[in-house]
């Protein structure tokens, strides 16, 4: 199998916020944290593009990098996660995250930041598939369930893909083709470190070996 | 008495050296998803614990729920 991954098709999203909603109820997300949300680019202009934007779960993830406490671990599968009894919430991640993906809780005394919350791709987290432990920390462990992250398999326009990185890409492909345009993949390339479709390659460093 | 004394004054000067390591210990290991939860409430359609059964059944649940041309054509 390949890694999992996910993909926004702009051309297909509506702005709904089915996909929100459907992470905030399936995950019981505290108020004030949005693991997935819906951005739109060029808002109220003719030609207006919405994404669908959460962890991206990065081939070479900037918040492994920054985080001082190394809390972050990456599954079999590729997906990133993280160990909330590590966590100490100093919320570097967030600044090093391109997309925003880590959220922290606010309610306790004083709005002292808490420990960090983030997309797991409906993985769970450190403690045992399916245990109360786990749902509490961070939620339904779907994959575990053999099913895909929820927002994904009930978006109603099948904008947002979620799976193995080779069936996603298939899926996405095929769609390309048949309709003719809309290739490019927002945040495809910073995420996973590939060219992404209808942008110009990087040239490749003088005298370096392809 | 000085005795004592000089046991007293050793366990205060000596206090900070029963500190606790704080190097970084490494993450807890996940459980694999294919070995799934136990429970009853999961998809249908493989066996907890088979790798294989599990990639596939997450390859079939992504083209029959995410690939509309795959089911109109």
């Amino acid at each position: 199998m390949a890694r999992m991954k996910f993909i926004c098709d702009a051309e297909r999203c509506i702005e709904c916020n089915g996909c929100v909603t459907a992470c905030k109820n399936e995950h019981e997300v505290p108020w004030g944290v949005n693991r997935r949300r819906v951005v739109t680019l060029n808002d109220g202009i003719p030609g207006e593009r919405s994404i669908s934007v959460a962890c991206m779960h990065c081939s070479d993830a900037p918040c492994m990098a920054v985080c001082p406490v190394n809390c972050f671990y990456r599954t079999d599968e590729g997906v990133v996660l993280h160990d909330k009894d590590v966590c100490i919430g100093c919320g570097y991640c967030a600044y090093a995250c391109p997309f925003g993906a880590p959220q922290f809780p606010s309610q306790g005394t004083f709005g002292v930041r808490g420990k960090m919350d983030k997309c797991t791709f409906c993985a769970g987290g450190p403690e045992a598939n399916g245990s109360q432990a786990e749902f509490d920390k961070y939620g339904r462990n779907r994959l575990a369930e053999g099913k895909l992250p929820v927002c994904a398999e009930m978006c109603a326009t099948k904008a947002l893909i979620a799976g193995d990185g080779d069936v996603v890409a298939d899926i996405f492909r095929n769609r390309v083709l048949k309709r003719g345009k809309g290739a490019e993949v927002w945040g495809w390339g910073t995420a996973y470190a590939s060219k992404q479709a209808g942008q110009p390659g990087v040239s490749a460093p003088e005298g370096a070996k392809s | 008495m000085k005795p004592i004394l000089l046991v007293c004054a050793l366990v205060v000067l000596l206090a900070a050296c029963g500190e606790t390591p704080q190097t970084l210990g490494a993450v807890r290991k996940d459980d694999s998803a294919y070995q799934g939860t136990g429970k009853g409430f999961v998809a249908a359609g493989w066996k907890q614990g088979d790798k294989a059964a599990w990639e596939s059944q997450l390859k079939a649940r992504a083209q029959q729920g995410q690939n509309d041309y795959g089911r109109m054509n």
